[in-house]
């Protein structure tokens, strides 16, 4: 079962429109690996180029040993949950997921569908239609559907899209759980980045055909390498700022004519105009001219816009005097005060929490639209 | 009726609805379902009855004299003596019918339904627009078409398909393929409609299964397509067993069906024995369609 899922230089073409474009990507056998990104990314069509539904313009997909570019979906062993579970509506759950056996004429495949209708806890539903199900029986029936083939890959297709929040938060752990399990690859493709962080040992942010960056999820949310990955993934804050000189193992970078310094490594790139990034919770507010600034960046004089408080913590907006506005977490500890609107404060951070991108990107890249349903998060 | 019984029920069952306006509503129901009841009284009930007496009265009556009920049984087993080989042949004729229709219409509906893509609309005109003509103008074009001296017959016989003095006038296949182009819109329409429902990812998901084409075609389009077969074969089947048009302008009285010696009957007055074979006709597809669908599984046919 060790084989890697290799895509190498895989391009899709539709009429003179790129759904994918020249993308490589290495899946070690037996990870969770997510695809994430915003719809029209390309990350579905490249899922069903693995799958064998779709033949990629250029480049090749092996796993392990194995060629398959070419190969018709119903000889891959690769086998896909599909968004909406594309359940066969004149089968009974037991049928739906013999399925598969059958076709490969698997003989006795009786107590095997029973015990994978035990394993996603439908035992008893065997000789229920699908329509008699609900949403999150249905997508357990589609995951059993699949998994009894022993893939070496499976794909799953927005899983969860179609479940309510919190049947959906069960489902996340419960794939996981299920995925260990069983340690069969689960590559899995997502909009929602907090059902990708919560379940994937690996992300690949995908955007425009693309993959913008791949790492594990605190690589990821920690030092994002785009703009675009620095906004849909969590929220960030891109202050434009010019690198002006070097110090040691960091650089300093001028904002507005304040001077703060962001470790090398930190740094996509080391000299001229960029974006300096931080994230929200990692930013702190002190009242004005209260606190030092040894060996913390600091941006002073800002003044407290809009306060909401959402319970574990309080999301304040501080415009900076070149009319910025900053968003900045508070967790309510209680250990420290709170501010009103137009207090004015200062902001500072840890150096090592700050990044560096390079200022030809889009600041707003990544932003998501307010009608997005999967900006939860 | 049992639309009658559902309103019924639903405005027996608001419970906050004022007692008056109750009545009201139901009585609204029962007007509603007049001008279709009467329809059907007029032109169907009473039609019906009219043709189950007529079957069963003297057949040594005619239009002049007048029948008289007399409860003549055996009207049925001395028609079917006379006529159980247009009877027979007409059932062999629609059967031969309905498969030619399901072999055509089938990759037919599917290709509108699933593959034409912006060819949709324009291949569904297609199928519907012999209906701008009328069904004997139609039929009597194939007349022409096939006859002997058109083209068609002379291009065969140039090809050597056809020998010199073959003829496709006046044949069994003649007949059958009027038959077969007269009720083929009536296979591909609900053929299309249930095709049409069918969601692509549930073939893609057949193949993602280890199904190759055929298989998944065997286990998934076919049996969720099932509702328009049963659909389509019988709008084929029960109109063309009954039809005398194409067997009348295409056929010879080697080919003739039970329709053309029923209307020949009825046309010479005399009524109880064209009435008695109508009866014995009506009541020989209603047990074969009774059968066909109960084999077919009508629990999913919705």
């Amino acid at each position: 079962m060790t084989s890697d899922l290799v895509l190498t230089g895989i391009s899709k073409q539709f009429g003179a429109q790129y759904a994918v474009q020249q993308l490589d990507l290495t899946v070690p056998s037996g990870t969770f690996f997510a695809l994430l990104g915003p719809s029209g990314c390309g990350k579905t069509t490249t899922l069903r180029m693995i799958a064998g539904l779709e033949e990629p313009s250029s480049g090749s997909i092996s796993l392990g040993e194995q060629e398959i570019t070419r190969l018709r979906p119903y000889k891959r062993p690769v086998n896909t949950v599909f968004q909406n579970y594309a359940l066969f509506p004149h089968l009974d759950i037991f049928e739906n997921v013999a399925f598969g056996l059958k076709r490969r004429g698997v003989k006795d495949f009786k107590p095997k569908v029973t015990e994978m209708l035990d394993l996603v806890e439908l035992g008893t539903f065997g000789k229920r239609r699908p329509s008699q199900l609900s949403g999150g029986q249905q997508q357990r029936v589609a995951l059993a559907r699949a998994l009894i083939n022993r893939p070496q890959v499976l794909l799953l297709d927005e899983p969860l899209g179609a479940l309510d929040l919190k049947l959906r938060r069960q489902m996340q752990i419960e794939l996981k759980r299920i995925q260990t399990e069983v340690g069969i690859t689960f590559v899995h493709v997502t909009h929602d980045q907090e059902e990708a962080m919560t379940m994937a040992d690996t992300i690949a942010v995908m955007n425009a055909g693309v993959i913008e960056q791949l790492g594990s999820p605190a690589e990821l949310y920690d030092l994002p390498a785009t703009t675009f990955v620095a906004n849909f993934l969590g929220q960030s804050n891109l202050i434009r700022a010019s690198i002006i000189g070097r110090a040691e193992q960091n650089l300093i970078v001028e904002v507005q004519g304040r001077k703060v310094t962001v470790p090398l490594p930190r740094c996509r790139v080391t000299e001229g105009e960029v974006w300096m990034g931080i994230r929200p919770e990692k930013v702190f507010l002190a009242a004005a001219g209260t606190e030092q600034s040894n060996g913390v960046n600091q941006l002073r004089s800002a003044v407290v816009t809009d306060v909401s408080y959402v319970g574990v913590s309080t999301q304040y907006l501080a415009r900076l005097p070149w009319d910025q506005e900053l968003t900045v977490f508070e967790q309510n500890t209680g250990a420290r005060g709170t501010f009103a609107v137009g207090d004015e404060v200062d902001l500072h951070w840890q150096p090592e929490h700050t990044f560096v991108l390079d200022a030809e990107q889009d600041a707003l890249a990544g932003v998501e639209d307010i009608d997005d349903p999967g900006g939860a998060g | 009726m049992s639309a009658v019984g559902q309103l019924g029920a639903t405005t027996t069952a608001a419970k906050p609805t004022p007692p008056p306006q109750r009545s009201g509503r139901r009585l609204t129901a029962y007007l509603l379902l007049l001008p279709g009841g009467l329809w059907l009284l007029l032109f169907f009930a009473i039609p019906l009855v009219s043709l189950l007496a007529a079957s069963l009265y003297d057949p040594n009556g005619s239009i002049e004299n007048g029948f008289s009920m007399t409860w003549h049984w055996q009207n049925f087993g001395d028609t079917m003596a006379d006529y159980w080989r247009p009877f027979v042949r007409s059932l062999w004729y629609a059967l031969i019918t309905t498969a030619f229709c399901l072999l055509l219409g089938y990759p037919l509906a599917y290709a509108i339904a699933i593959k034409a893509g912006r060819w949709k609309n324009l291949m569904l005109a297609l199928v519907i627009a012999p209906f701008f003509t009328s069904f004997l103008i139609r039929t009597l074009s194939w007349k022409l078409l096939l006859s002997d001296n058109g083209f068609v017959v002379d291009t065969l016989k140039w090809l050597h398909i056809l020998d010199e003095d073959g003829r496709l006038l006046a044949t069994t296949s003649a007949v059958v393929t009027g038959l077969t182009y007269n009720f083929l819109p009536f296979m591909v329409l609900p053929l299309y409609a249930s095709l049409e429902r069918i969601d692509t990812r549930l073939i893609e998901a057949g193949q993602d299964l280890f199904a190759g084409p055929i298989t998944t075609f065997r286990t998934v389009t076919l049996p969720l397509s099932m509702p328009g077969v049963v659909a389509g074969t019988l709008l084929t089947f029960i109109p063309s067993a009954g039809d005398y048009i194409n067997s009348q302008l295409l056929g010879t009285p080697k080919q003739r069906m039970i329709g053309n010696d029923i209307q020949r009957l009825f046309a010479a007055g005399a009524y109880p024995a064209a009435a008695a074979l109508s009866v014995t006709l009506m009541a020989a597809i209603v047990v074969l369609v009774l059968l066909y669908i109960r084999r077919a599984g009508t629990e999913d046919l919705v």
